[in-house]
């Protein structure tokens, strides 16, 4: 948000949508500070998830029927796109996390676009790093518990490299595994979903404020536009909230995978 | 002044610091959902999807052994009809060979019987012939010593002699009717 912005928002010019977007006052005036429209979806997310695979998995059977046939195909997505190709013969030990965080996050996501609700939950930085943080955690422990408390350090840095090497390798190699991994983990989805809602939100302003809010024969054009953007963008983004969502649940398979074994 | 106001409110709001209470609230919106899908039902897909692969390969195992059974019994019902077909044959080489057999010892016996009442024929003939050989012998002694006796004008009734003289010339007439079969043979 900058000096022209606010002083944009006073008059009668259109104004882009700024950080604004994502942030919320409590859902009913003297209401308490948390109870936010955020939060109220992040529940309910939390709920269509297990509603859903309630009705899919409670009672499975061997010939499966209706819902059940739907909830097998995310349960064989997972399994086969994400979890066996990092994890293997331990994918079915780590299929609840990763059924868990991959349907959480891909629910999250579609809010973005699912009338009334329109926000996507992830683009509040508190929710993946809930994830990115427990993901991180995991793994952790499980190097440790692994190969050891000392090997899980000494593993990652591979041998037989000139002295040198070791002093620009071993600070870049804990660095990008203790600190960047997990940050950009929760980042990369974070922002994501925050640059995808700010597209959504402009094109959507641009065509509702000059169709609606101030039609004017010169900006009819550049209305129009808005709402055709925003249907294509709208598109794109049903894609980015799943393949976000894969590529969350991909890497917390992966970095599991990286604690039970030395990757060198 | 405005412009203060606001910048402060954009740090205070800045996108990458947490809310704390979004913290608690993602927390348990995680927690729900990995007792739930994770821990509950999770678990009960797997063992589902475990048990449908069991049962489509035991149905497999199921129908490849059906038709090893198939397989076996039709082996079994081929060899069967093999086996009652070699008998056929064989019993039907057999009847022939009785057949065959019954009928050799018919001819046989018939040949034996043919050659017994030849046999016996020839004996019959033959002692009767001996019989007749032996009245003619007398008879034609006595003829003819009765017709020597009359041309030599001599009797010859002394019975011994007579004899004697008969005897010898048939013998001779023996002799000679052996000599001839002999030559003639």
């Amino acid at each position: 948000m900058n000096a022209q912005t606010v002083l944009a928002s006073s008059g009668d010019e259109f104004k882009a949508p700024g950080p604004e977007l994502f942030e919320f006052p409590p859902l009913f005036a003297g209401g308490p500070e948390w109870l936010t429209k955020p939060v109220v979806f992040a529940v309910f997310g939390s709920l269509v998830v297990v509603v859903f695979f309630w009705s899919a998995f409670a009672n499975p059977k061997l010939v499966p029927r209706g819902v059940q046939n739907l909830g097998e195909v995310g349960y064989m997505f997972v399994r086969d796109q994400i979890g066996r190709p990092f994890l293997g013969k331990n994918t079915d030990q780590w299929m609840p996390l990763l059924m868990s965080v991959f349907f959480l996050i891909w629910i999250w996501n579609i809010f973005a676009v699912v009338p009334i609700i329109q926000f996507p939950i992830a683009s509040h930085i508190a929710f993946p790093a809930v994830l990115a943080a427990s993901v991180y955690f995991i793994k952790i422990y499980l190097g440790i518990k692994h190969q050891g408390p000392v090997k899980y350090f000494t593993n990652m840095i591979p041998s037989g490299l000139p002295l040198p090497v070791y002093f620009l390798l071993v600070p870049i190699e804990y660095l990008s595994t203790f600190i960047l991994a997990p940050f950009t983990h929760a980042v990369r989805l974070f922002a994501n979903m925050f640059a995808g809602h700010t597209i959504l939100a402009f094109f959507s302003l641009v065509g509702f404020w000059f169709l609606f809010e101030k039609p004017t024969v010169a900006g009819f054009s550049v209305g129009i536009i808005g709402v055709l953007v925003t249907i294509v963008m709208t598109a794109f983004e049903l894609l980015i909230q799943f393949l976000q969502a894969f590529l969350f649940t991909m890497l917390a398979a992966m970095y599991i995978q990286s604690g039970l074994h030395a990757e060198h | 002044m405005i412009q203060a106001a606001s910048v402060l409110a954009a740090e205070e709001n800045n996108p990458l610091i947490p809310h704390t209470f979004e913290l608690v609230v993602g927390i348990f919106s995680f927690a729900v959902v990995m007792i739930f899908l994770g821990k509950v039902l999770t678990p009960r897909i797997q063992k589902t999807l475990a048990e449908r692969t069991e049962a489509i390969e035991g149905g497999l195992e199921r129908a490849e052994q059906a038709q090893q059974e198939a397989q076996q019994v039709l082996d079994e019902y081929k060899a069967q009809q093999k086996a009652a077909a070699l008998e056929a044959s064989n019993e039907r080489r057999k009847a022939e060979e009785q057949g065959a057999q019954i009928i050799a010892q018919a001819k046989e016996q018939a040949q034996v019987e043919a050659r017994r009442i030849v046999e016996n024929a020839k004996a019959q003939i033959e002692a009767e012939r001996q019989q007749a050989l032996q009245s003619l012998r007398a008879e034609i002694g006595a003829l003819s010593v009765e017709l020597a006796g009359r041309v030599v004008g001599e009797s010859l009734e002394d019975s011994a002699r007579q004899s004697r003289v008969v005897d010898r010339f048939l013998e001779e007439l023996e002799e000679r009717a052996r000599t001839q079969e002999q030559i003639t043979s």
